[in-house]
């Protein structure tokens, strides 16, 4: 179990990552905002508690490895990798200027701290199966955590790939998917409708889990559990919200890409930093 | 580099799968990053005896040629050396983005091999015949794509990929090849090798093309033309040191693939030739033509792609060069 004081410290965690992921887009004046922010609290479980990672050894062979197959929600991981020290804060704002290392999708040679790189959506499941194979053949313990995104699910890979980890029983494989609902054109259930996607998972052989995916005891938990999970991959299905914590997106149409104006940077900001007065004062 | 010609070009007594498995035997049994993975086609490509000495370094995903393309770069992101093998239009084709992005841009470490290239698809037909594998592979950035002609330049270059770092596509026969090389011979990646002298016109051959370009200087040398024949076995790097050379030497140039000549070999050749020494030029291999099923002499002549055809592109090349 983890304690209430570990799951304030990653409240506030996350809603730092949420700020600096708001500035870096904010200074740039657009971006992928929707879908960085509503993965933001697996991020802080993640990067803030169950990860094995050594910032300052970023390379380590034993360390976990995150795959984010939803490579746009690249500016959220930068966040958080930065706020764990992997490098300077201020990089955060060369996000998408011309020769940065933060480029819109992650990039394993660009960024230190990316394990992968992704973009072109459903590559990253395949990628994330080969990290665990190779990780299990060379008999580490660690675990491979593999984000998707549920729109990304629409692609045949995605399922390709979640064939062969069943096959290859590989419990060292952990998918969380950001089930937000929302997809660049609208609604995934009016473009091309996921339906229940615990139980697709679940007729593909997985271990799955479906839980409220802003709730850190719950993803710390279910995380847990998952991997004590034997002889076949893991998927947490997290129900999230497009643009969770930030009110001019937060769950609004249209907001996959969107354009982001001083003002309202400044208004998003505040809003936060007014979230984490009132947890210093809880 | 030292590379022989044969004696004589007679068909090898080795497939060329079976010399493709023996060799990775070899170097699996050397250095235990080697791993193997196939789409359903491990028996087409006489993989079984790798399989059953090292099935925990075989991975036959099934029929998911983007997802295996994808899981071999996972893999080599851990360290380890992976070879992934389909029939060349779905190792290329079909999985053209996961070669592109997953191991191209992400910079990682992975060997494609597509069999049964051009009209050696032959019966499987249309569906199944890749004019363009190369084309498609040429496109991706530093890239290395070889096309071995016979199972001694095979086993060569096989070896030699183990140790490199890189995407490499490796277009593969895998029946039994016309022996171009002596064995023993060795070769450089990025290297033509010149297999006979001749001063009036270069023929650019690769792959089962080797053999018929060699056949048409022979006509050739009949008619007292006297036809240089150069291996270019690797289609990226090219060489264009030795295409400058002998387009300077030669003053004309005929290329033949088993492909289509958009994207190819006649393409990268021409490339080099524009830019450094423009000498007229013809192209034999598929002219912009989707595959389609039969013998494989047969479809040499419907593609015009015969011992016959490269001659009379030479006497039409001759007719341009300038006296």
């Amino acid at each position: 179990m983890i304690s209430k004081e570990k799951i304030r410290e990653l409240e506030q965690f996350a809603v730092h990552i949420r700020i600096e992921t708001i500035k870096e887009m904010g200074h740039l004046g657009f971006g992928h905002l929707g879908g960085a922010l509503s993965i933001v609290e697996t991020l802080a479980v993640l990067y803030g508690e169950i990860m094995r990672i050594d910032p300052r050894n970023p390379h380590w062979e034993d360390r976990d490895w995150l795959v984010c197959s939803k490579g746009h929600a690249g500016p959220a991981i930068y966040a958080t990798l930065a706020l764990k020290g992997y490098f300077p804060m201020e990089e955060l704002l060369t996000l998408n200027r011309p020769g940065t290392h933060l480029p819109s999708h992650c990039d394993r040679n660009k960024t230190i701290g990316i394990d992968m790189t992704t973009g072109s959506l459903g590559q990253g499941s395949s990628l994330a199966i080969g990290v665990a194979m190779g990780n299990r053949m060379d008999g580490r313990k660690n675990t491979t955590y593999l984000i998707l995104g549920d729109g990304e699910l629409q692609e045949g890979q995605v399922w390709e790939a979640a064939l062969l980890a069943a096959q290859q029983k590989l419990d060292n494989l952990i998918a969380l998917v950001d089930n937000n609902q929302q997809q660049l054109d609208g609604y995934t259930k009016d473009i091309n409708d996921l339906a229940d996607i615990s139980q697709k998972f679940e007729s593909f052989g997985w271990f799955t889990q479906s839980i409220d995916g802003a709730d850190i005891q719950l993803i710390h938990a279910a995380i847990e559990k998952a991997k004590n999970i034997e002889g076949k991959p893991s998927v947490i299905v997290l129900n999230t919200i497009k643009g969770k914590g930030c009110s001019f997106v937060e769950g609004k149409v249209d907001n996959h890409h969107v354009t982001i104006s001083r003002e309202q940077m400044e208004q998003a900001l505040a809003e936060l930093n007014q979230q984490l007065v009132k947890a210093v004062e809880k | 580099m030292s590379a022989i010609l044969a004696p004589n070009q007679a068909p090898d007594e080795f497939a060329m799968r079976d010399a493709y498995c023996q060799t990775l035997l070899k170097l699996a049994e050397k250095d235990p990053r080697i791993v193997a993975l196939d789409a359903d086609l491990m028996k087409s490509m006489g993989m079984i005896p790798f399989l059953k000495t090292y099935p925990e370094r075989t991975f036959d995903v099934g029929i998911q040629e983007a997802n295996m393309i994808g899981v071999a770069a996972g893999l080599s992101a851990i360290g380890k050396i992976p070879f992934a093998h389909s029939f060349a239009p779905f190792a290329s084709r079909r999985c053209f983005d996961q070669v592109f992005l997953s191991c191209g841009y992400a910079r990682l470490n992975v060997r494609v091999i597509g069999s049964d290239p051009g009209i050696t698809a032959a019966y499987n037909g249309g569906t199944h015949m890749p004019f363009e594998d190369m084309g498609l592979m040429r496109l991706v950035p530093d890239i290395t794509i070889l096309e071995p002609v016979d199972a001694t330049m095979l086993k060569d270059l096989v070896k030699q990929t183990a140790v490199q770092y890189g995407v490499f596509y490796i277009r593969l026969l895998r029946k039994n090849a016309i022996r171009i090389y002596a064995e023993g011979s060795s070769f450089e990646i990025g290297k033509g090798v010149q297999l006979k002298e001749g001063m009036d016109v270069t023929i650019f051959a690769t792959g089962i093309m080797v053999s018929e370009s060699l056949r048409a200087a022979e006509i050739l040398g009949g008619q007292g033309i006297s036809a240089r024949v150069v291996n270019l076995f690797t289609l990226k790097p090219i060489d264009r040191e030795l295409i400058t050379q002998c387009a300077r030497e030669t003053g004309a140039i005929v290329t033949a693939e088993n492909h289509n000549i958009i994207n190819g070999l006649g393409s990268a050749v021409a490339e080099v030739l524009v830019e450094n020494t423009p000498v007229p030029m013809e192209r034999i291999g598929v002219k912009d033509s989707f595959g389609e099923v039969g013998p494989v002499d047969y479809l040499a002549k419907r593609f015009e792609m015969t011992a016959d055809d490269i001659v009379k592109a030479v006497k039409k090349v001759m007719t341009r060069k300038k006296r």
